[in-house]
């Protein structure tokens, strides 16, 4: 029983991170009508946030590592420290929950200016084309961080406060083994809150009305008369803003490298595709419905019947969902069957 | 680079086309003793340079530890032509090299990019064989890979020295004439980690293994069984995890209820991060089984990984094939020219490509000749000493080198970024050798 | 996508003998750019074949299939098998590669098709990945894994046992006792090459073709007209498989060893770029983006920063170390930014790829002419 509860957490934890990465494709996807291969990319630097906070909170000062005396070497000291002792360790602690508020202005300008630059000119593209030009961008984002923060893993941890596992079962009267890790735990609730947000704006705002609205039918309400082109934009720019703190908040997770991105993308689309493109729930179910089967998937029980499962589930769930509901499970009629 | 080797390729051709016709296929005892000198693919001949090949992953997961091999190969070459300190060329023993090139030659090089990948890493191998005209081939990131390049190493009859690799396989049943492994293997951490765990873990343990889907992780794991299994401890569970996971959550989870006291990770880079991230995340270095501290072991480490996994690393046990904190005069040597000419100390991949570069140039000195074959018979039982690890022997049977392994724990108080591993024990190599006859596989023909 | 035009048969011998020279001469009109080595150009006529096949799929019918990579592994690993269980002679190794791609192509295709748009593509990827993944792990009795199937000296050979006495080392691949390896490999791809060009050249001509362009301008009317267009689509799919079944065995028999990475989606990524990058549905445009991927690939990742030290010699002194550090960013390790680059500049400027590039520069050499 103890087992179970815990892969449920367990999916339930995966699924919001998919839903969140998700919501984003799909939303562009859906009012735009731009299949974006860099989406993955976005998240890696939403990631990569993460770690120039840290540095940036942990620039420091050089000085002479005296234990090793086979050439110059320097131990870095960091001024937060130095100028603020205690306070300043704190502060570079709390370093992830810190940089979301970088990551929010800075994901924001680069969703604007990829929207500005690139995107807005393959509207009309055939979905090839745009998949090209976005695969081309994801790689050169992905070869611009590698240049700068190298090949391998950068740590960054969460604060010390979470790193640690909770004691869920003792907290609500089940097993002392059911224990998930704060983090996790966080990341779950981050990631309902913002699709919670996500959801409440485009419901009860104007903007979100227009925007759903172009998601029913674009042409009508460009006719209408509405600067449909300016929705576009920000919706771009919200798009960037929910892959980069997905992206964020990630980071203590799984260590950022440059090639994060890719690893998620193929994922992405895949639980975009099985909850329906263009619809925003169907992202967000199919999320978490894909998280949880591939938690369970893993557990030993289930392998021993059908051995290699937990490698496939996913494209198989994909497949099988497909082949009975066409569009998805909540796509909609006529959208991306050309 | 200037000096292709086109004819000589040609007319090799043209022979083997005549070996086959003759429905020989393969069979290669063609080549008489006496003409050997002339006549072997990319044969240096009058030209004043020697080029060797160092394939290394430029791009992909590996990318850094590739760098860092890189820079060693480029250290090596400095220092057998006479440039620099000299590094372990002033501590090698026996060494005939003298600093000024090969047999004569300088020593020039050219690279490629394995991406870790067999296809691309033999593809690179490749184009530096037949278009660059490379005699030896290096590098490597990871077993897969290093096992595809040896065994087109041997097709082609170029020396392969191996760089990072650990599975047994590859001078196990892979085994080949032309490729040569200094870098130590999976049986050889077992070994090596054996005593050192029953010291600090005791012979009552249950253990649950995570183990990457692939051949590396598979050796591993069954090496590592074999040694605890012999201590006394019960495997309870190996669970087997798809290579690029990501997030192990998943694989984690079940270990909570299993009972186990200690997990192991036969997770090597990007995939030993994250999975050891994760696990400590889920608290299991906090917890209590059975009345026991739940444990966690890493059995192959490298620095680059523990820059990585950063805190979560401390006081991890694991082993390494060699470390830049040991104080003999080979590692002290390499070590030095190495910081000050890159800034930082080199990592284990480091040390084993520059080592691979050193050992193939002293043999073609020692045979007097670039003659593969001869080459191999220099190499194959070569003793030798003053490159780190102690004294170390190539073995004839499987061309694997013998020598200590250190068993390292992830420092708990590091006093620099570069001090992330702490010594625990040499383990002397006479506690790592094994059978070569184990492992089955074949070496294959001296001549191809 | 504009109609491409379409060549009058009667131009077709005229069209293939130049298209034969151009391809066996390779190794002398590489050579200036340091492409003409034996596994680069075997690569080369390999890949081709894989793009050619993939275009009459992906050109005709518009159906993007992301996952056909999945028939180039299949391919290699049966070719690997046919060596090992069989004979060294490469004929019987490509014929079953073929013929095991195609069914399962003919398995994939049946049930992919089922969908179409961006759904088919989800479908063929899905596959692709669970064969991939499988490959990778599970079925590692077939494949060997991640190191990759390989020749081993206890293979059984059951048909060069009976001929042939058992040499030394590793028997090598070969057509009747030539070897399948350096030059005589890539002139065996090559010629396969040339007939799997003339193959697409007849089909993209052919009635059967045609139909598939009118799928690809418009399904629905299709059907309405009484055509019942999934055969059509199936046999494509099949066809493109089965290319990609023998550019997977011709992988194998230059060079024996079938790798699971092969399968992988980045692999099926790849044909889809160096197809759009050349100019879909054009006829050697598939090739022009092979030449070009492969070239970036095994060339630009090979230069460091003396080579380009050298090559910029004629830039004065004080200009030349930046030159050369700024350039060193695109080649080596970063020949992967080279590549990217590359996509987005195409595609932004010349949406029909390469190939319109050329279409672009002869109609302005044609109206200059008429001024």
């Amino acid at each position: 029983m103890d087992t179970i509860i815990i892969q449920l957490l367990n999916g339930l934890d995966k699924g919001g991170a998919y839903a969140l990465i998700a919501l984003g494709l799909t939303l562009v996807f859906g009012t735009l009508g731009v299949v974006n291969f860099a989406h993955g990319a976005l998240f890696m630097l939403g990631a990569f946030c993460a770690v120039s906070m840290h540095q940036l909170l942990t620039i420091s000062k050089s000085v002479k590592d005296e234990s090793i005396k086979f050439f110059d070497a320097f131990k870095e000291q960091p001024y937060l420290e130095i100028w603020w002792g205690d306070t300043g360790t704190a502060i570079i602690d709390y370093s992830v929950p810190i940089s979301i508020l970088l990551a929010i202005p800075l994901m924001l300008a680069i969703g604007i200016a990829m929207e500005r630059g690139l995107i807005r000119h393959f509207y009309r593209r055939t979905h090839a084309e745009q998949i090209l030009v976005t695969f081309g961008l994801a790689i050169v984002l992905q070869e611009i961080i590698r240049h700068f923060y190298g090949a391998n893993p950068i740590p960054t941890p969460a604060p010390a406060t979470f790193s640690g596992s909770a004691p869920v079962g003792s907290l609500v009267g089940l097993g002392e083994n059911v224990v998930y890790p704060w983090w996790r735990l966080i990341y779950l609730g981050f990631s309902l809150s913002i699709i919670g947000a996500v959801f409440a704006f485009l419901k009860y705002t104007t903007f979100g009305l227009v925007v759903r609205a172009g998601m029913a039918d674009r042409d009508m309400v460009g006719l209408l008369g509405i600067n449909i082109e300016r929705r576009f934009t920000i919706v771009f720019g919200i798009a960037t803003i929910v892959a980069g703190l997905a992206g964020v908040m990630y980071a203590p997770i799984l260590p950022p490298d440059y090639h994060m991105g890719m690893d998620f993308l193929v994922l992405s689309f895949v639980v975009v595709v099985v909850g329906g493109m263009g619809s925003l729930e169907g992202a967000v179910f199919a999320g978490f419905l894909l998280g949880i089967l591939q938690s369970f998937a893993a557990m030993n029980e289930v392998k021993s019947i059908l051995p290699g499962i937990d490698q496939i589930i996913i494209y198989l769930v994909a497949v099988i969902v497909l082949l009975v509901k066409p569009r998805g499970l909540m796509g909609k009629k006529g959208v991306f069957e050309d | 680079m200037t000096d292709k080797k086109t004819n000589n390729w040609s007319r090799r051709q043209v022979l083997k086309a005549g070996v086959a016709s003759s429905a020989a296929i393969g069979a290669p005892m063609f080549f008489s003793r006496n003409t050997w000198a002339a006549d072997f693919r990319n044969n240096p001949g009058n030209s004043k340079n020697l080029v060797l090949g160092f394939n290394v992953p430029q791009t992909g997961a590996y990318a850094d530890e590739g760098a860092d091999e890189l820079r060693a190969f480029k250290l090596a070459v400095k220092h057998l032509n006479g440039e620099g300190d000299g590094g372990m060329l002033n501590t090698m023993k026996p060494s005939v090299l003298k600093g000024n090139g090969v047999l004569g030659k300088k020593v020039t090089f050219v690279t490629g990019d394995t991406q870790t990948k067999s296809d691309a890493a033999r593809s690179s191998a490749k184009r530096m064989i037949e278009k660059e005209g490379a005699l030896m081939i290096s590098g490597g990131s990871s077993s897969g890979v290093a096992i595809a390049v040896q065994s087109l190493a041997q097709e082609m009859g170029i020396i392969f020295m191996a760089g990072l690799t650990h599975s047994n396989d590859t001078t196990g049943k892979d085994k080949r004439r032309y490729g040569f492994r200094h870098f130590f293997n999976a049986k050889m951490s077992g070994a090596a980690l054996g005593p050192v765990l029953k010291k600090e873990m005791g012979t009552d343990r249950n253990a649950y293994h995570l183990t990457a889907d692939y051949t590396w992780g598979w050796t591993q794991e069954e090496s590592i069984k074999e040694t605890t299994e012999a201590l006394g401890w019960k495997t309870l569970k190996a669970v087997k995890t798809p290579v690029g996971a990501g997030d192990f959550s998943q694989y984690i989870t079940p270990i909570l209820n299993s009972g186990a006291d200690t997990l192991i990770l036969n997770h090597y880079g990007k995939d030993m991060i994250n999975s050891l991230t994760q696990a400590v995340q889920f608290g299991l270095r906090d917890k209590q089984v059975n009345g026991k501290q739940f444990e966690i072991i890493v059995p192959l480490y490298s620095r680059l990984m523990a820059q990585g996994a950063g805190k979560n690393l401390q006081g991890i046990l694991g082993t390494t094939n060699w470390n830049w904190a040991l104080k003999d005069a080979g590692s002290q040597a390499f070590v030095k020219s190495f910081g000050q000419e890159y800034g930082f100390p080199p990592s284990q991949a480091a040390h084993t490509c520059y080592v691979q570069t050193l050992l193939y140039a002293n043999a073609c000195e020692t045979a007097g000749t670039f003659y593969p074959p001869e080459v191999i018979k220099t190499l194959e039982g070569f003793e030798f000493d003053g490159m780190g690890n102690g004294p170390t022997e190539y073995r004839a049977e499987d061309h694997q080198c013998f020598k200590d392994v250190l068993v390292m724990r992830g420092n708990m108080k590091p006093t620099s970024q570069f001090d992330l591993l702490e010594i625990v024990q040499q383990v002397p190599r006479k506690q790592v050798e094994y059978d070569a006859k184990i492992f089955g596989g074949e070496l294959g023909p001296y001549v191809v | 996508m504009k109609n491409e035009k379409i060549l009058k048969s009667n131009n077709i011998p005229l069209y293939m003998v130049i298209f034969s020279v151009v391809v066996l001469t390779m190794p002398l009109w590489l050579e200036p750019i340091g492409a003409a080595y034996p596994d680069l150009l075997q690569k080369f006529a390999i890949f081709g074949i894989f793009a050619v096949g993939f275009n009459i799929l992906f050109g005709l019918t518009g159906y993007l299939s992301f996952g056909h990579a999945t028939f180039l592994g299949v391919g290699s690993y049966t070719a690997v098998w046919s060596f090992k269980l069989l004979t060294m002679n490469v004929l019987p190794a490509i014929i079953f590669s073929m013929v095991l791609a195609g069914i399962f192509a003919l398995l994939i295709g049946y049930i992919s098709l089922r969908r179409s748009g961006i759904y088919f593509s989800i479908l063929t990827l899905a596959f692709a990945q669970m064969s991939y993944n499988l490959a990778y792990s599970v079925l590692t009795p077939i494949t060997n894994g991640e190191t990759g199937l390989q020749l081993s000296k206890n293979d059984p050979r059951v048909v060069d046992g009976l001929f042939v006495e058992v040499g030394q080392g590793i028997p090598s691949t070969n057509l009747f006792g030539l070897e399948m390896s350096g030059y005589q490999g890539f002139y065996f791809c090559a010629v396969l090459l040339i007939i799997a060009f003339y193959i697409s050249l007849k089909i993209f001509n052919s009635p059967f073709g045609l139909n598939l362009r009118a799928i690809k301008s418009n399904q629905t009317r299709m059907s309405y007209t009484g055509y019942n267009t999934k055969p059509y689509l199936l046999a494509a799919f099949v066809i493109s498989g089965m290319f990609a079944g023998l550019a997977g065995g011709l992988l194998a028999v230059t060079d024996p060893l079938a790798g699971a990475e092969r399968m992988q989606w980045t692999a099926s990524g790849e044909v889809v770029l160096m197809t759009i990058l050349g100019g879909v549905g054009t006829l050697l445009g598939p090739l022009l983006g092979v030449g070009i991927i492969k070239y970036l690939e095994n060339i630009f990742s090979s230069i460091g920063v003396k080579e380009l030290g050298d090559f910029f010699s004629f830039v004065p002194d004080s200009m030349h170390a930046f030159v050369v550090d700024f350039s060193s960013l695109f080649v080596g390790e970063g020949w992967h930014l080279t590549l990217g680059l590359l996509f987005m500049i195409i595609v932004i400027f010349l949406p029909g790829g390469i190939m319109q590039g050329f279409d672009k520069i002869k109609n302005l050499m044609s109206k200059k002419d008429k001024e």
